[in-house]
């Protein structure tokens, strides 16, 4: 009879201090934020109060950017080292960056209305950010199929090859849509490039560090949650090989009896 | 690793002459969304010829899935993976040959689609230079990066589905640089033409470059 | 001389599951080895093993003086090998001799080499242009093996050679294992046909619950069979 297996103790979640501290840090940051966002900065000449949805839309389209940056590295870094915690990673910057993509892409499309008259315009930036968030969806898809495919061979390759290609697929899509949106420069408001001085810029500098310090804790929690699957998902090999072995005892005492 | 290249090409090849799938599948797929495309956007007001360009990339496009689809659908039979890696031919010599029998097969595709745009929407042919080298360009772009991702797609039970949502977003680019090129061949302004025509040899540079190293390490994962 | 396969305390993972145990298991050259061992015990993927397409997790796995541990020289032992499998690996689309002329050259082997491979497996004829899609399973299995026989393998693996085949197909099979034996190759086979295949081989290695039992003699008449 062999002994249960018990797991060893884990920690009761996925706080530790430097995440309290980071997320007090980014709540405050935050209300600072919509402090300026909302009332202490201006207004823009053209587009008048639209413009603050900009101090959420360019964050997070630089702050998505970063994400596939991070999933491509932790891809490399995984091809190299094949440690689950570069897996956990870019499975981690991935979600992380989808959700700041499809906020990317709401706000770009209320702030648009206004501008353009539409929710959609071709404007290059729109585009390709869509285009982004259909390849981290496809990547995140092949990640959840990719986990639970079994086979002889360790999982995780196409996973990795995927995410070590987000990073130039990004570029390359982004570069491409912006050289061709480029030929049909006309009278249209380039909505992307309002006059930003002053208290606007200082808005959306404060802007970037605080949606940074949220994307930051995000990651971390996302992270260690993902970290703590693995975990929790590797059982003992020993158990495994016991409870193997002992087919050959129970099919020999069948056999001989 | 030309040899296996031009082996696994050959046999590729040969298995599409037995089967007849691009011939007697893909091809009449081709001219069916042409004939879709008429339809739905109503060949009297002078839209098709106008769009004739990027009709026939986004028909090439999605006739390219099918190919690419059908060459690992081939290899999927009767464990054909494990014959594969058991075989001795240098997984960068299958990822080529592959490639080369999905190049050869979508350039024959996009024969017939030029005829049928020229027949069907009444376009006219003009820099045929720059054409021919945007097909060329494009059409190993298509290849390398759907042969890469499709041996990726190829094990898995949803492939159907997976693989247009992983690939179709990378192929964008090319997408959007033969339309270009098209473009300007056909508008009689060929020079515009032409930086596309090298973005497209750049991509097809890059991912024939990458599946050769990576086609490998994914081939194991079976 | 050196065992072709040297297999210590073997453990290879499918997925999380051990399919491999703990094999213990020595094959010199020259021998033909029968495996046997209830379904499920692990046979199949021991010869997949030996062929160098699985990893091996914990001991030691050393086949043709290649290290199972080390990818590289797993990759490399697989053109030494011959795998005869339950999936037979061939295209559909094309004919018998097609079939054949790829996977041997495939493997380097040369024209000569490949229509002895067919002459051998009595594939020459009609037969070689018919297509695979239209064969038998028999037919088909001796496709696979003309096409394992034009590699001219070091190690064969045989994983249930005999199932499928005719009266005809079982002799020429055993036939062609006796003479690669000749020509000094080593042979692994697992097989439910213990009688044929016992007559085949020169000793009995046991699988059960992925581990090597205590090295088999041949089995009598009067001993009976480890059933499942």
């Amino acid at each position: 009879m062999t002994a249960p297996h018990t797991a060893p103790p884990g920690p009761a979640g996925t706080s530790s201090r430097a995440t309290r501290g980071l997320g007090v840090l980014s709540l405050a940051g935050l209300a600072l934020l919509l402090g300026y966002a909302l009332v202490w900065s201006p207004p823009d000449v053209a587009q008048k109060d639209a413009v603050r949805l900009m101090y959420v839309h360019v964050p997070t389209a630089i702050l998505a950017f970063t994400a596939c940056a991070i999933t491509t590295v932790a891809s490399a870094m995984w091809l190299r080292r094949r440690s689950e915690g570069w897996w956990v990673l870019g499975g981690a910057a991935a979600e992380v960056g989808l959700v700041f993509t499809g906020i990317c892409l709401i706000t770009g499309s209320i702030w648009g209305r206004p501008t353009w008259g539409t929710y959609w315009d071709w404007d290059p930036r729109i585009t390709s950010t869509t285009l982004l968030f259909i390849l981290l969806v496809g990547y995140l898809a092949l990640r959840s199929i990719d986990n639970e495919a079994g086979g002889a061979a360790p999982r995780g390759m196409r996973g990795a090859i995927v995410g070590l290609l987000l990073l130039p697929n990004v570029m390359i899509v982004h570069f491409s849509v912006d050289w061709w949106r480029s030929l049909h420069q006309t009278a249209t408001i380039t909505r992307l490039d309002p006059t930003i001085e002053g208290t606007m810029l200082f808005t959306l500098m404060l802007g970037i560090v605080v949606f940074g310090l949220v994307f930051a804790w995000l990651l971390i929690h996302r992270f260690r949650v993902g970290w703590l699957e693995e975990r929790a998902g590797a059982t003992g090999l020993d158990q495994a090989l016991v409870e193997r072995r002992a087919e050959a005892g129970l099919a020999a005492a069948g056999g001989r009896s | 690793m030309f040899r296996d290249a031009s082996l696994m090409a050959g046999k590729d090849l040969r298995v599409e002459l037995r089967s007849h799938v691009t011939t007697q599948q893909v091809a009449p797929f081709a001219i069916l969304m042409l004939i879709l495309f008429g339809v739905a956007l109503d060949p009297d007001r002078g839209i098709l010829t106008r769009a004739s360009a990027g009709l026939f990339w986004v028909s090439v496009l999605f006739c390219s899935l099918l190919a690419i689809q059908r060459a690992f659908t081939i290899e999927a039979a009767d464990g054909g993976r494990d014959a594969l890696r058991l075989s001795g031919l240098d997984p960068a010599g299958i990822f080529l040959g592959k490639a080369a029998a999905i190049f050869v097969q979508l350039g024959a595709l996009e024969l017939v689609l030029a005829a049928g745009v020229v027949v069907m929407y009444g376009t006219e042919i003009t820099g045929l230079p720059l054409l021919v080298a945007t097909c060329l360009a494009a059409t190993a772009g298509l290849a390398a990066a759907g042969t890469l991702y499709g041996v990726l797609a190829a094990g898995l039970r949803v492939r159907e589905t997976l693989l247009p949502i992983l690939l179709l977003p990378v192929l964008a680019p090319v997408l959007i640089g033969a339309t270009r090129a098209f473009e300007a061949a056909l508008g009689g302004a060929a020079a515009d033409g032409w930086p596309w025509c090298g973005l497209l040899a750049a991509f097809a540079l890059l991912y024939t470059a990458f599946g050769t190293l990576a086609f490998g390490p994914l081939l194991e994962e079976s | 001389m050196e065992p072709v396969v040297q297999l210590h305390g073997a453990v290879t993972l499918l997925g999380r599951f051990p399919a491999l145990a703990g094999i213990d298991l020595e094959v010199a050259a020259g021998e033909i080895v029968l495996l046997r061992g209830p379904n499920g015990a692990g046979k199949t993927t021991l010869l997949r093993l030996c062929a160098g397409l699985l990893p091996v997790a914990r001991g030691q796995a050393v086949v043709l003086g290649h290290d199972l541990a080390n990818r590289r020289q797993a990759r490399s032992l697989r053109r030494r090998v011959g795998l005869l499998g339950h999936a037979t690996g061939l295209y559909d689309e094309l004919t018998v001799a097609d079939n054949i002329h790829f996977w041997g050259r495939a493997a380097g082997a040369s024209p000569t080499d490949i229509i002895a491979a067919l002459t051998a497996c009595g594939l020459d004829g009609r037969l070689a242009g018919l297509g695979v899609a239209t064969l038998s399973a028999g037919q088909r299995r001796r496709t696979a093996l003309a096409c394992l026989l034009a590699r001219r393998p070091e190690l064969w693996l045989l994983d249930e050679p005999h199932g499928g085949l005719d009266q005809d197909g079982r002799d020429l099979l055993d036939d062609i294992v006796r003479q690669a034996v000749a020509s000094g190759a080593t042979v692994m086979l697992s097989s439910h046909e213990l009688d044929r295949a016992a007559a085949l081989a020169h000793r009995v290695v046991t699988i059960v619950g992925g581990t090597t039992d205590a090295l088999d003699p041949l089995p009598t008449s009067e001993e009976p069979v480890l059933v499942p």
